[in-house]
């Protein structure tokens, strides 16, 4: 490490980080919208000036931007130097996400910061707004071919030109989405965090000078890279492959492989996503920004002490095949993406299992479920319920998974059944755990969920968005898989199941009818036979195993303990 | 009889604060006994009043709550709750204990078999669809008596909008049970979100049979010896309240004590003309900031003791980071300097105690840079190994850095500075607060070591050190006022709430606040009772805290109309996003009533030095700043007169605390003692 001493850039380093948390709980606190508010669906940082990659990226926004937002940055800076290059005062917007990553409801705020009339770098700030147009509210639409049915499209464009807003770019956003008041709340608490991470980079400046300041940023990722190394120079040499499957693309019933090779040689990795399943019609693709960054999340999940820079990448080589769904083209529809992503995931742990079985938890449930209930309530009103439900995460080498967690991809917690009731002409009959549903293992996985949910109202529609029907959760280090996500509706003539069972459209319910939605528990980690008998005994003495599957996962531990 | 006492338990010391009727106040501070806290609490409170008939109030600031959460210390209890929902105390809000690595479990505080679910159901409305099943709950609470449990929590959904099903669910376990620890969620928390109000009557439950029972060992102890006044205990909303409201309502002393030493510092920096201060503490582990603006702390809506430990109810907000004397410094692998999240704590605590532990901490960088004595530490040791602290420092700093000893210490010290700005930045400049404006108030043993470095490195104008720092909470305790804070769930719309229900809430919250202040033999210089509504538009979730101006004429709550409603609002929420929203639906959530019984003040003056004359240096030492080490002249603070003026370099000792100004700083001895220290001129 040179040109700095140490000391200023431990300080420095976290002045910076703290920059970034500031502009996060500045939108947070401003947004309207409670995706952005209370789930915190957003997240800011720094980026390099020429590259755009993360120099610092806030502690508390969702852990799949980290990594995507380098491509959002990215794709400004390039289309900034084809209209003469970056401009002091400049703002731009867009959703675009073959450009950007995820998909288009996360709208991404950029803005070139100048010190002593130089390019410094880049302030970012990207927020989940809650209707953009598209066929659906909200724009999660399971039955979508092509961008163009998912939402409103926005290709980056500068909302404001030398400090002057640009109130047309403001009214074409405005006019296209069926929630105006909460979109212009959300743009304002983005632009909000934007002042104040300009106004932050000015005092940082004024105290420390540009040139430290640069070389602290530089020396970051340096250390950050140096840290990369060393986790992978600890690991042994070798390849090792996994693979996992969707369900379907919600259009056809067909399974679709995700797959990747990981390799270790040195202080190198290279993860090989070849022979994953070709683009769909259906929503399940992602594009290529996704695919990368998501990489990016599942290493900072087995290291996790990792800084969260792009020097953390520099060893890492990601190989995503053209043509696949991993690395969709536009105008892919790409809206389920946060499905494909946790596979993804899923399949890279199991991978790192082979090379360090001990820094790997085992897979977590692997599905955000999106439900939602729409209808009209007794007096004519409109209402759509919709919400994402959680699941079980997987044992470890530190103990077993947690019961009911929220997806690794995410930090967002699930809104009180008595808000929902409260909100919705529904009851929950059910908010329970789900026995049976964890992997079994030495330490076993967390169990999913049970949410039953009775209509009140006389008539509704509901809407799945799911995975993991077909293919469980596995476990790893000889660990079991865990259970099948099961949905279940009512109809007059009794209970049926999705024909592509974890993903279903429209179908009507009538008063009193109900749902049932039974979410996977996590993988096991290390084999059953070497799980403590009283542990086995506690679980059966508590109903979170019964004793049938005692007897079938856990026959001698549960002997002994009898 | 007149004597008012404060006694704050702390882990190693119980500190005394008294004050007697002339006005004249006396400290004292004993080691804390253990496991019977009640022979330190004596002890203490015999150092300064032989005779405890002499006292009529005592006041108690305390951990014992925070300690049985956070080693799990508390009663086996049992739950029985609607069918279906039995699991909410284990699903929490479906979050998880860190955002990376997935790893890590959660254990309710009652398992899930002695989680027992009776037929029954409310909706949000009130409408009640099932009524209880009586036998059911019977029968529960028969098999969670035979199973050992020591107090019952009756958890159901939607209890806070209809308490019928809760009521007559927890008067048939009343019948049954033979103690008084059973409670209904809608007794303890009657507000909307299930999980919240759910775990903070479980945690409820599950401290009271062993927290009232501390109550109830030290009230007999002290009326065996004498006792025959009042014993109050410290809420984390920082109020007291009377023992009997504390053995019902264990949970609400969470932060009891920290509370107290934050009320405390309001009140000392106040009287020195400081309305806005904020406080810091360090801990062994842990740096403690509290932000007090215009004499008022700020209020937290709840609180996670741990995870998954979920409490609601208001408390003094206390941001925390893990870096405190304790704090191990580390050279990670990739070259960077690191504080924490590591600590040796006390216990072995720093290199230089000797006890064991050899890697380097933030203390021992003071003890290697001549800021703490070593002949004369804090506690009960003799003297401090200087070299073994430097070892430890060249070994896992110096090195791996190429850096000197003394350097080394300098660096640990401005990287947990640093660490520790960042906390009181997050405080005050995240929140919209100058720092300049701010007084920073160290309390605890070594917050004074760290003053300096937060008006260089968070820019606030300047410190004070309150003369007798380590016993800020035991002052807390005589301070504080008497208060009471009521909820309930109104789920309404503005412009048709039913006003009168409203005001017959706001009336019942007023009665049972009064009542409690009646019943109080300490006298008060004022009542209050003051009104808010958490309100929002529809469809949002972050909710504005609404003052809402309402008089109470001879006791009776005059009603706001619906329109003072909306207007309140429309104020609040322009104050805190800016606007308003010109077609939004205005939504009543919930009422929050405080009743507060203002204690009368003391003159801090009768604490202020008598000492005349020049200061006296009592010694001189070598101390290290920056890049060189300076002749630096040692105080004795206690004898400091006021008035005095001390330029840095300079240490001022006094028995619990070190407080260090720098070269660049200057001391100024005020009226009532404190020392005030700034930028020199």
């Amino acid at each position: 490490m040179s040109g700095i001493d140490p000391i200023t850039l431990a300080v420095l380093a976290g002045r910076m980080e703290q920059i970034a948390d500031e502009m996060d709980a500045t939108l947070f606190r401003a947004a309207f919208n409670p995706i952005i508010a209370e789930a915190h669906d957003a997240s800011h940082g720094l980026y390099h000036a020429e590259t755009g990659e993360t120099l610092v990226q806030g502690k508390s926004g969702l852990p799949i931007f980290v990594g995507v937002m380098a491509f959002a940055v990215k794709a400004v800076i390039d289309k900034a130097a084809e209209q003469g290059g970056p401009v002091d005062g400049d703002i731009w917007i867009f959703n675009d996400a073959h450009m950007g990553g995820t998909h288009l409801n996360d709208m991404r705020l950029v803005r070139p910061y100048f010190r002593d009339g130089r390019l410094f770098c880049w302030l970012a700030s990207v927020g989940h707004w809650h209707d953009l147009g598209g066929a659906v509210p909200g724009n999660y639409n399971p039955g979508a071919t092509d961008a163009f049915a998912e939402a409103f499209i926005l290709p980056p464009v500068r909302i404001c030109r030398g400090g002057e807003m640009q109130g047309d770019i403001i009214d074409i956003l405005m006019r296209n989405t069926r929630l105006p008041q909460s979109a212009m709340g959300d743009l304002n608490g983005q632009l909000g965090a934007l002042d104040l991470g300009i106004r932050r980079m000015d005092e940082l400046l004024d105290s420390y000078g540009g040139d430290t300041v640069t070389a602290a940023l530089s020396a970051l990722q340096d250390r950050a890279e140096t840290l990369m190394r060393a986790e992978l120079s600890a690991l042994p040499d070798g390849r090792w492959q996994a693979e996992d499957w969707l369900d379907n693309d919600g259009i056809t019933d067909v399974a679709l492989p995700i797959r990747v090779a990981l390799e270790i040689r040195g202080d190198r990795l290279t993860l090989d996503f070849t022979g994953t399943a070709d683009r769909t019609a259906g929503p399940v693709n992602i594009a290529r920004p996704t695919a990368v960054a998501t990489a990016y999340v599942a290493i900072k999940h087995i290291f996790p002490s990792l800084p969260a820079n792009a020097g953390v990448m520099r060893p890492i080589d990601v190989i995503v095949p053209d043509g696949s769904l991993l690395s969709a083209p536009f105008p892919s529809p790409v809206g389920g993406y946060t499905e494909t992503i946790l596979r993804m995931i899923d399949v890279i742990f199991a991978a790192a299992a082979g090379a360090a079985p001990d820094r790997v938890v085992a897979n977590a449930y692997g599905t955000i479920n999106a439900l939602s209930i729409a209808g009209k309530r007794d007096d004519g009103s409109q209402f759509v319920m919709f919400s994402f439900y959680g699941g079980g995460h997987g044992g470890s080498t530190d103990s077993d998974g947690l019961n009911h967690g929220n997806a690794p991809i995410s930090t967002a917690t699930i809104p009180p059944m008595e808000i929902l009731e409260a909100a919705y002409p529904v009851v929950f009959r059910q908010w329970a755990l789900r026995p049976d549903s964890a992997g079994a293992g030495q330490h076993r996985g967390g169990l999913g969920a049970v949410y039953e949910i009775e209509l009140l109202a006389d008539k509704a529609e509901a809407f799945l968005f799911g995975e993991r029907g077909r293919h469980a959760p596995n476990g790893v280090a000889g660990g079991a898989a865990a259970a099948l996500n099961v949905f279940s509706y009512e109809q007059a003539d009794g209970w049926h199941h999705p024909e592509l069972t974890s993903k279903m459209r429209g179908i009507a319910l009538r008063k009193g009818q109900r749902v049932r939605l039974e979410t996977p528990g996590g993988g096991g980690y290390g084999p059953a036979s070497g799980r403590d008998p009283d542990a086995v005994a506690r679980d059966v003495a508590q109903g979170l195993v019964t004793p049938d599957a005692a007897t079938r996962d856990y026959g001698t531990a549960w002997e002994a303990a009898r | 009889m007149s004597v008012i006492a404060g006694v704050d338990v702390g882990g190693t010391f119980t500190d005394i604060f008294v004050l007697s009727d002339n006005g004249r106040a006396h400290i004292a501070k004993v080691p804390t006994t253990r496991p019977d806290q009640a022979g330190g609490f004596l002890a203490g409170l015999g150092v300064h009043i032989p005779d405890l008939s002499d006292i009529s109030v005592v006041v108690h600031g305390t951990t014992a709550g925070t300690n049985a959460l956070l080693e799990r210390k508390g009663a086996k209890i049992g739950v029985i709750t609607t069918e279906g929902l039995r699991d909410v105390l284990e699903m929490r809000r479906r979050d998880r204990p860190r955002t990376w690595g997935l790893r890590g479990d959660f254990t309710p505080v009652t398992p899930r078999d002695l989680r027992i679910e009776v037929a029954e159901r409310t909706l949000a409305d009130g409408t009640i669809l099932t009524p209880v099943d009586l036998d059911a709950v019977r029968a529960a609470a028969k098999t969670l008596l035979d199973q050992g449990c020591k107090a019952i929590a009756v958890l159901f959904a939607h209890s806070y909008a209809n308490p019928d099903n809760e009521r007559a669910a927890v008067a048939a376990v009343r019948a049954l049970w033979p103690n008084e620890h059973v409670a209904a969620s809608s007794e303890i928390l009657p507000e909307i979100r299930e999980f919240e109000r759910f775990s903070t009557t479980a945690l409820n439950a599950y401290l009271q049979p062993e927290v009232s029972g501390y109550f109830e060992r030290l009230e007999s102890a002290l009326k065996d010896g004498g006792f025959a006044g009042e014993f109050m205990i410290v809420q984390s909303n920082g109020g007291v309240m009377d023992v009997g409201t504390a053995r019902a309502l264990p949970v609400r002393t969470a932060l009891s004590g920290p509370a107290a030493g934050v009320i405390a510092a309001g009140y000392i920096a106040a009287n020195a003309g400081f309305p806005d201060v904020i406080t810091g503490d360090v801990g062994g582990t842990s740096f403690d900031v509290a932000l007090i603006a215009g004499g008022k702390s700020m209020l937290a809506a709840q609180t996670s003791i741990d995870f998954g430990m979920v409490i609601r109810t208001p408390m003094i907000e206390i941001a925390t980071i893990g870096a405190g004397g304790g704090s191990i410094a580390w050279v990670d692998k990739g070259g960077l300097l690191n504080i924490g999240p590591e600590s040796a704590g006390s216990d072995p605590g720093p290199v230089a105690y000797g006890r064991g532990n050899d890697r380097p901490t933030v203390t021992d960088a003071n003890v290697v840079l001549g800021r703490i004595d070593p002949n004369s530490p804090i506690g009960s040791l003799d003297a401090l190994d200087v070299d073994a602290a430097a070892r430890a420092i060249d070994t896992h700093v110096g090195k791996p850095l190429n850096l000197s000893t003394e350097m080394a210490a300098e660096a640990i010290l401005r990287v947990a500075n640093s660490r520790m700005a960042g906390a009181v930045r997050l405080v005050s400049v995240e929140r919209g607060f100058d720092p300049k404006r701010f007084a920073f108030m160290p309390f605890g043993g070594g917050g004074a070591l760290h003053a300096g470095a937060m008006l260089r490195e968070a820019g606030i104008g300047r410190a004070l050190v309150p003369r007798y720092p380590g016993v800020t909470s035991a002052m807390g305790c005589v301070i504080a006022d008497m208060r009471q804070d009521f909820v309930q769930t109104v789920n309404a719309l503005a412009d048709t709430v039913d006003t009168d229900m409203l005001t017959a809430l706001m009336q019942a919250h007023h009665d049972a606040g009064m009542a409690m202040l009646d019943k109080a033999a300490s006298p008060f210089e004022a009542k209050e009772t003051t009104f808010e509504l958490d309100m929002a538009y529809a469809g949002q979730t972050h909710s504005v805290a609404v003052p809402l101006p309402v008089a109470i004429e001879h006791g009776r709550v005059v009603s706001p109309t619906r329109a003072a409603i909306r207007d309140a609002f429309d104020a609040a929420y322009r104050a805190t996003y800016g606007r308003v929203l010109e077609r939004g639906v205005r939504r009543v959530i919930n009422l929050r009533t405080a009743v507060i019984g203002r204690r009368p003040r003391f003159d801090l003056a009768s604490l202020a030095p008598t000492t005349t004359g020049a200061p006296v240096v009592k010694a001189r030492r070598q101390v290290h700043f920056v890049d060189t080490w300076h002749d630096t002249a040692i105080h004795d603070r206690l004898d400091l007169p006021v008035g005095s003026v001390i330029d840095g370099p300079a240490i001022l000792e006094q028995p619990d605390t070190t407080i260090l100004i720098e070269p660049w700083l200057r001391g100024t001895v005020d009226a009532f003692g404190n020392v005030i220290i700034e930028e020199k001129a």
